[in-house]
């Protein structure tokens, strides 16, 4: 089955946006980590996301063909042209809910872009190779970090399981495929998340019982990323990240 | 410069096949003054190494007037990469190259095995621990292997942080990648 160039482009700016909303929301913690080596930490898995994010709107950019270019699609779209998962942009919270969200999202990453690398689209292979070898450190440093605060302090414990039923509602989105994305699979381009879904619960089950942290009930969720229909946290994001592009349109360093 | 023919029979066959044919595009390259020339470009983080030593430096080809020259980058978002992009055109415009352009190849994707031997030795120098074998992680101002991991993210997105157990000093580590 063949997929036109334009449902190419939706798919890419798909993975580009998830990857710089979550870059936006980690540097928010440059020099405010609760430590030197935790800032740098943090600091670097932002980098590491803003250059996944970079690679694929340049990618997205190629496709199109009009002009565009990586910064068109960071700082000229409004809220609803956005298309990152929910997850992604919830505000940073405290310590323990950016360690949980990351955490969460490092475990379905990791085996999102293991299975990336099989694309028969080679750029979109290439990144997630780059994407892949980069996971396996970030997810390292999460999980540690989750066992740390779960089985922590009574303090750090509450506030991990406070974060956690927080986010839990929004990793349902996770695991959504809607008619593009089948298309993109059935091409032999993209993944099928919903197969993703057994192997990443029961790896996070593992982890938080480990942590000593329960696991929350499935009784919410929300969702409409994808849609464009974001949570009030997206527009306060674009209105930090998009000013000065807005102010003064095509300016430059 | 690296040449394949020096390396110790022992080390032949830790050579990947992607760093083979990057010596083998050198060696039989037509532009060797424009290879040698890019052996000024160091990593602007890690200065004893060359964007040859890193394996960052992948080919140097010609179409008509214009010459390309094909990196690959480390780490996805490494500011490094813009530095190396810029030195690049620096060493080669003060050289008289005008008609140039810098090509980005991200498959096959870069690793740490692409150091060579030599480049691990100034590494160490310089006091960084090579990448290596996780248990085989040794300080690099005492070469104790008793050491611990402080955080998996260093000063830079390459390296990580640990402290050696005997002589107590922090050091960094680069990740093999
Ligand atoms: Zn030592």
């Amino acid at each position: 089955m063949l997929i036109d160039k334009s449902q190419l482009k939706i798919f890419v700016l798909r993975l580009a946006d998830d990857a710089l909303v979550i870059a936006h929301r980690l540097s928010e913690w440059c020099s405010h980590g609760p430590s030197l080596e935790e800032d740098l930490a943090l600091t670097n898995v932002a980098l590491d996301y803003m250059g996944r994010a970079r690679m694929f709107y340049g990618y997205a950019a190629e496709i199109a063909g009009d002009g565009s270019t990586e910064d068109t699609y960071a700082y000229d779209r409004d809220c609803r042209d956005f298309t990152n998962l929910l997850i992604h942009e919830l505000p940073r919270g405290d310590f323990a809910f950016t360690m949980a969200r990351q955490y969460l999202v490092d475990e379905f990453n990791l085996a999102y872009m293991e299975l990336l690398q099989q694309s028969k689209d080679p750029t979109l292979a290439a990144i997630a190779t780059k994407a892949n070898k980069e996971g396996l450190y970030h997810l390292r440093r999460s999980r540690k970090w989750l066992l740390r605060l779960g089985d922590g302090t009574a303090e750090s414990h509450n506030r991990l399981q406070q974060a956690m039923e927080d986010i839990w509602g929004y990793t349902t989105e996770l695991f959504e495929m809607d008619e593009l994305e089948q298309a993109i699979v059935e091409a032999g381009i993209g993944v099928n998340a919903i197969h993703l879904h057994p192997q990443w619960k029961q790896r996070v089950t593992a982890t938080l019982t480990e942590a000593t942290i329960t696991v929350p009930s499935s009784d919410w969720a929300v969702t409409g990323g994808r849609k464009g229909i974001h949570t009030e946290a997206l527009g306060h994001i674009l209105s930090d990240m998009q000013f000065l592009q807005r102010a003064y349109p095509g300016q430059q360093w | 410069m690296v040449n394949l023919m020096s390396t110790p029979s022992s080390k032949i066959s830790l050579l990947s096949v992607e760093n083979y044919d990057r010596l083998k595009r050198r060696q039989e390259s037509n532009h060797k003054a424009v290879w040698n020339l890019l052996d000024a470009v160091k990593d602007p983080e890690i200065p004893p190494l060359s964007i040859w030593d890193l394996g960052v430096l992948q080919d140097i080809t010609q179409q008509q007037a214009v010459i390309t020259v094909t990196i690959t980058p480390t780490y996805s978002g490494c500011p490094a990469m813009q530095v190396i992009a810029e030195d690049i055109t620096t060493v080669l415009q003060r050289a008289g190259y005008s008609n140039f352009r810098i090509a980005t190849r991200l498959s096959p994707a870069w690793t740490t095995d692409w150091l060579s031997e030599s480049a691990r030795n100034r590494l160490r120098q310089y006091g960084v621990t090579p990448p290596q074998e996780e248990d085989a992680i040794f300080c690099p101002q005492c070469s104790s292997t008793e050491v611990r991991l402080i955080s998996e993210f260093g000063s830079t997105a390459c390296k990580a942080l640990y402290q050696c157990k005997t002589c107590q000093e922090p050091f960094d580590y680069f990740k093999r990648i």
